[in-house]
C-alpha cells in the first residue's frame, strides 16, 4: 500500500491516523510493523526529502540570499513547505491586541510536518518532569512516571539512532549503556564556555540530537525492538541500511536527503509503507471525528484539498496526531448530539492549558575568538553541547523566585556566512573597502549567542478555543488564542539573561545583543503542547494515562496535546516515546477485542 | 458529527485579523526622509512551496529595477566597499549589484521598505557627486570617491546636514555584504571552509585549542 488519492482508500480500516509529524509517524511505524491496517490523512502535500532538499545551495544560489520572507519565514531552503507563522486561508486569531498576549503559531502543511525541519534536539524528560506538582505544587502531575516511559525513551532513541552523552546529572536522565551514538567534537565557542562555566559551576555537556554520528547497527537493533518478529526486523533493518551517517556539513533544518537526521519522511514512514499496511492520502484536512451511535469512533470526516470535497474514512480506531493545536480544533470541532461541546469537552478542558517554552537570549561578543585560524566548524548541522538545568537543589532549597528549569541552548559558530552583514555597525566603526573585509574576517565566529529554553508553569490565561465567528477556507472553524505569560516565567526570563551576560563576561566578551522584550511571545519558541490534559480523573482531564480519551475509548491523541506539564527539554522524543506506547496499547486492547 | 449525519461546506472567505503582516511600503516616504517617489512592485513573491533544488539567479521570479544610470551607481559604490585585494574579487565580479537589485525589486515588506531607502539614496549620491565634483560618481577618482564616502561612511561623526547619506550608506553596506558573503568567494575572504561533505568531524584543530587554551573534551 502506498501514497493515495481519497478516491482509492479501502472501506474500512484498522486505525486512521490524521497527521505524520512526530506523533503520527511513531503510530503508524509502531501499528503497521504488528499488522494493522492504517490510513494516515495528512493536511500537506507529499514530500521526498531524497529529492526536494536544498541541502548545499549557498545563499547566492536561491531567492534572497535565502533571507525569510512572508512565503518562507525561516528562508527558502528551510524544509517547510506551505507553512509558516501564517498559513495562507488558514489563519488563526488572539483573543487580545496587546502584542505580548499573542500567541504565535508554526504549522507545517506537508508529508512529515514539523520534523521535516526541527531542530533535532532530543532530551528526555526527567522522573521530576512527570511530577512536578508533588516535587513544587505546581501544576499537575502526570498520571504515568518515569519509569513507564523509559523503555519507550529507549526503544525511540534505538529506532531513530540520537547522538550524545551519559553524564548522570539530576534529572537528566542516562539512556541504557550501547544506546546512544557518540557525540561529535566540541568546536571552539562550545569549549571556551565548558572551560569557563565550570567556574561559575554551571555543566556545559554534549546535547542529545537525532543526527547519525555513525551507521545504525541494523545488523542487531532491529531484533532487539521486535524479538521473534523476522519479517518486521527485516524491514526495519532495510530501513536503517539506507541511512547514511552525517557527512558533517549543511543545516539539518534544511532537511537531510541522506537520511541521516530524524524525519517522519525519512525515518518513521517508508518502513511502515514497506509493511503494506500503510496507505496515506495528503491533501486531506481532518474536519472531525465521525462518531457512530454507540458513542465511539468510526472514522473521519475530511477535506480532500484536489477537489474541495468532503470525504469521509471509516476506521475501528481513530489516533489524533495533528500537532497539539489541530488536535484541539479537531476535538472541539467534533460535534455532535452526544457531545454537542466537541468531544472531550464535556467538563470544558480541551484546549486549556497550553504551555510553550520560556524563550529568551543574550548575544554578545568574545576578542579570544577574533582572528581564529579558518577551520571547519560545520558538524552535525545543529548545536553540540548545551547546559541542562543544574539548580534544582537551589529551587528545592528556595533560592530562586521560580520554581522550574532551563536548560540553554548555543550558537555563535562559523556558520555559514551570507544573507547578513558579519559586521555589525558597532563593530565595524564605519570601516569600508579593504578594512572592511579585514574586520568582518577578524569578528567572524567571535559572536556568541545563548538561549532559554525553560519550562512554563500551565495557567488558566493560556488557551485556544473555537473562534465563534472566524472560519478557514473550506468553513472550518478556527482557534482563537490567549496567552499570559505569569511572574514564574518572567522570573525565570530575567535570570536567565543574567546568567548569560555572566557567560559572555567571563569569557572576557561584550553584551551586544539582548532582545528588548525579555521573554518572546507564547508559541514563538515552537515548543507548544497541552490543550487535552491527561489525566488520572475523567472528571479532571480529557485523557488517561495511555493518550485515550474518557469519552471515546478508542480515540487516541497522539501528539503533545495530552502533555499535563512541558519540561524544559523540547518535547519531541517524549511525543514520539507516548506514541509508540499508545500504539502497543492500541494493539494489546485491539487484541483483546477492547476497542 | 455523528455518523449518518451530513454538512453543507460553508466557504466563508471573511477576511481575518493578519497581525503580523506588515503592510507594503512601496508609496510611503522613505525611512531616511528622502521624499522621492519609488516605483511600485506588482511582482507576486515565489510562494510557499517554490521548486527548491534549482539553482537561481537574480530576475528568475520578479523583474529587476535597476535603470542603466542606478546600476552604474551601485556597481562603482558596491565596488568601493568592495574592491578587489588581498581578500577576494570586487563586489561587481561577484554580481553583487544583481543580488542587490533583485532585493529592492522583491514583493515582500522588508525589501520595499529597503527599496524605499536604496533608490532615492542612489539619487542623493549622484547629486553629491555632481555638486562637489560635477560628475557622475562612477565617473569620479578613486580619492574623490573616497573623499565622498569618507564623509558618510560613520568612521568619523556625520554632519548633520549628511545624515541622509549617512544612513544610506550603512543600508548599501550591509546589503552589499550580504550578498558579498553568500559567495565563494566571499566566503574565502571571511574565512568560511565549509559547505564541503567530510568523513569525520575532528572539531578545532590544535592551534585553535591552544589558542583558546581549551582542550578538546569529547574524545
Ligand atoms: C524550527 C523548529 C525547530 C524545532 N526544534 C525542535 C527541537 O530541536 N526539538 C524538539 O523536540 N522539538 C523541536 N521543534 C518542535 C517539533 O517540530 C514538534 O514538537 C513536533 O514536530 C511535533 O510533532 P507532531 O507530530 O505533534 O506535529 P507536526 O510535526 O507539526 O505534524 C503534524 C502534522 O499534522 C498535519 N495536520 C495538521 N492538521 C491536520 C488536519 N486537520 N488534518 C490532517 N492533517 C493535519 C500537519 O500538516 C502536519 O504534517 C521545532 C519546531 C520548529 C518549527
Ligand atoms: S548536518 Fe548531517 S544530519 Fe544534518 S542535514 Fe547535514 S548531513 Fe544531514
Amino acid at each position: 500500500m502506498p501514497i493515495i488519492t481519497s478516491s482509492q482508500t479501502q472501506p474500512e480500516y484498522d486505525v486512521a491516523i490524521v497527521g505524520s509529524g512526530a506523533g503520527g509517524g511513531q503510530m503508524a511505524f509502531t501499528l503497521t510493523m504488528a499488522g494493522l491496517k492504517c490510513v494516515m490523512l495528512e493536511a500537506g502535500r507529499s514530500y521526498v526529502p531524497e529529492t526536494q532538499t536544498a541541502m548545499f545551495h549557498r545563499p547566492e544560489h536561491v531567492p534572497l540570499l535565502n533571507t525569510p520572507t512572508p512565503d518562507k519565514h525561516m528562508g527558502f531552503t528551510d524544509a517547510t513547505v506551505d507553512g509558516g507563522w501564517e498559513v495562507p486561508g488558514e489563519p488563526y486569531t488572539q483573543a487580545s491586541n496587546k502584542d505580548e498576549e499573542k500567541f504565535w503559531w508554526w504549522r507545517a502543511r506537508m508529508l512529515g510536518g514539523r520534523t521535516n525541519h526541527w531542530g533535532r534536539m532530543s532530551l528526555r524528560n526527567g522522573p521530576l518532569d512527570f511530577k512536578p506538582r508533588s516535587r513544587d505544587g505546581l501544576g499537575f502531575d502526570w498520571p504515568i512516571g518515569y519509569d513507564d516511559v523509559e523503555p519507550y525513551y529507549t526503544k525511540v532513541e534505538m529506532l531513530i539512532g540520537v547522538f550524545g552523552t551519559n553524564e548522570g546529572l539530576e534529572n537528566t536522565p542516562n539512556s541504557p549503556a550501547g544506546v546512544l551514538l557518540p557525540a561529535p567534537k566540541g568546536r571552539a565557542s562550545e569549549l571556551l564556555l565548558q572551560k569557563h562555566a565550570k567556574k561559575l559551576n554551571i555543566p556545559v555537556i554534549s546535547i542529545h540530537r537525532a543526527v547519525l554520528t555513525r551507521p545504525l547497527d541494523a545488523d542487531n537493533i532491529p531484533a532487539k525492538l521486535f524479538p521473534n518478529n523476522p519479517k518486521v526486523q527485516k524491514i526495519v533493518g532495510d530501513s536503517m541500511r539506507m541511512r547514511a551517517p552525517c557527512f558533517w556539513a549543511t543545516d539539518c533544518h534544511r532537511g537531510c536527503a541522506i537520511r541521516a537526521n530524524y524525519q517522519s519522511t525519512t525515518v518513521h514512514l517508508p518502513p511502515a509503507l514497506a509493511t503494506g499496511n500503510l496507505d496515506i492520502v495528503p491533501n486531506a484536512h481532518a474536519r472531525e471525528v465521525i462518531l457512530g451511535k454507540d458513542g465511539k469512533a468510526k472514522g473521519v470526516l475530511y477535506i480532500d484539498k484536489t477537489t474541495g470535497d468532503e470525504e469521509r474514512v471509516k476506521a475501528k480506531v481513530v489516533v489524533l496526531a495533528a500537532s497539539s493545536g489541530e488536535t484541539v480544533r479537531l476535538l472541539l470541532n467534533s460535534k455532535s448530539a452526544h457531545f454537542p461541546q466537541g468531544i472531550g469537552n464535556g467538563n470544558g478542558l480541551v484546549g486549556k492549558y497550553v504551555m510553550d517554552s520560556v524563550g529568551t537570549s543574550v548575544g554578545g561578543q568574545v576578542p579570544i575568538l577574533e582572528n581564529l585560524p579558518p577551520h571547519n566548524e560545520d558538524g552535525a548541522g545543529g548545536p553540540h553541547f548545551y547546559i541542562p538545568w543544574w539548580q534544582y537543589q537551589e529551587q528545592l532549597k528556595g533560592k530562586l523566585d521560580f520554581a522550574r528549569g532551563y536548560h540553554v541552548e548555543f550558537n555563535g559558530t562559523r556558520g555559514m556566512p551570507g544573507g547578513r552583514n558579519p559586521l555589525s555597525d558597532e563593530l565595524g566603526k564605519g570601516a569600508y573597502g579593504t578594512k572592511f573585509k579585514e574586520e568582518a574576517r577578524r569578528y567572524y565566529g567571535s559572536n556568541v549567542g545563548y538561549t532559554c529554553r525553560g519550562e512554563q508553569i500551565p495557567n488558566d490565561d493560556c488557551f485556544a478555543e473555537l473562534d465563534p465567528e472566524v472560519k478557514d477556507k473550506w468553513g472550518i472553524p478556527v482557534l482563537r488564542w490567549h496567552w499570559k505569560w505569569s511572574d514564574q516565567e518572567r522570573n525565570m526570563a530575567a535570570h536567565a539573561a543574567k546568567t548569560f551576560t555572566a557567560f559572555i563576561e567571563t569569557m572576557g566578551g561584550t553584551v551586544r545583543a539582548q532582545k528588548k522584550a525579555a521573554i518572546e511571545n507564547g508559541g514563538r519558541v515552537i515548543h507548544e503542547v497541552g490543550g487535552a490534559l491527561m489525566g488520572a480523573e475523567a472528571k479532571k482531564s480529557v485523557c488517561n494515562g495511555w493518550n485515550q480519551t474518557w469519552d471515546v475509548k478508542n480515540l487516541f491523541l497522539s501528539d503533545a496535546a495530552p502533555f499535563p506539564s512541558n519540561a524544559d527539554k523540547n518535547p519531541t522524543l517524549t511525543i514520539m516515546a507516548l506514541a509508540w506506547r499508545t500504539g502497543d496499547y492500541i494493539i494489546e486492547q485491539a487484541k483483546k477485542g477492547e476497542l | 458529527m455523528t455518523e449518518g449525519e451530513t454538512t453543507a461546506l460553508r466557504l466563508d472567505r471573511r477576511q481575518v485579523l493578519k497581525w503580523f503582516a506588515a503592510t507594503a511600503a512601496s508609496t510611503q516616504l522613505s525611512e531616511f526622509g528622502f521624499a522621492a517617489a519609488v516605483p511600485v512592485v506588482t511582482a507576486k513573491g515565489y510562494g510557499t512551496d517554490p521548486e527548491l533544488m534549482k539553482i537561481y539567479k537574480p530576475g528568475d521570479f520578479w523583474p529587476l529595477t535597476f535603470t542603466a544610470e542606478q546600476r552604474k551607481t551601485v556597481v562603482a559604490l558596491a565596488d568601493v566597499m568592495f574592491p578587489e585585494d588581498h581578500l577576494g574579487p570586487a563586489a561587481s565580479t561577484l554580481r553583487v549589484p544583481d543580488y542587490m537589485d533583485e532585493w529592492i525589486s522583491a514583493p515582500y515588506p522588508i525589501q520595499q521598505k529597503d527599496r524605499a531607502a536604496l533608490l532615492p539614496g542612489l539619487q542623493w549620491i549622484e547629486g553629491e557627486a555632481k555638486k562637489r565634483f560635477n560628475a557622475d560618481f562612477a565617473s569620479l577618482s578613486e580619492a574623490q570617491k573616497h573623499a565622498l564616502c569618507d564623509d558618510i561612511c560613520g568612521a568619523a561623526p556625520v554632519k548633520a546636514e549628511l545624515k541622509k547619506g549617512g544612513a544610506f550608506f550603512s543600508k548599501f553596506r550591509s546589503l552589499a555584504a550580504s550578498a558579498y558573503y553568500g559567495t565563494e568567494a566571499g566566503w574565502k575572504a571571511l574565512g568560511y571552509v565549509g559547505n564541503i561533505s567530510l568523513p569525520t568531524f575532528d572539531g578545532p584543530p590544535p592551534e585553535v585549542l591552544a589558542k583558546l587554551g581549551v582542550e578538546q573534551t569529547v574524545k
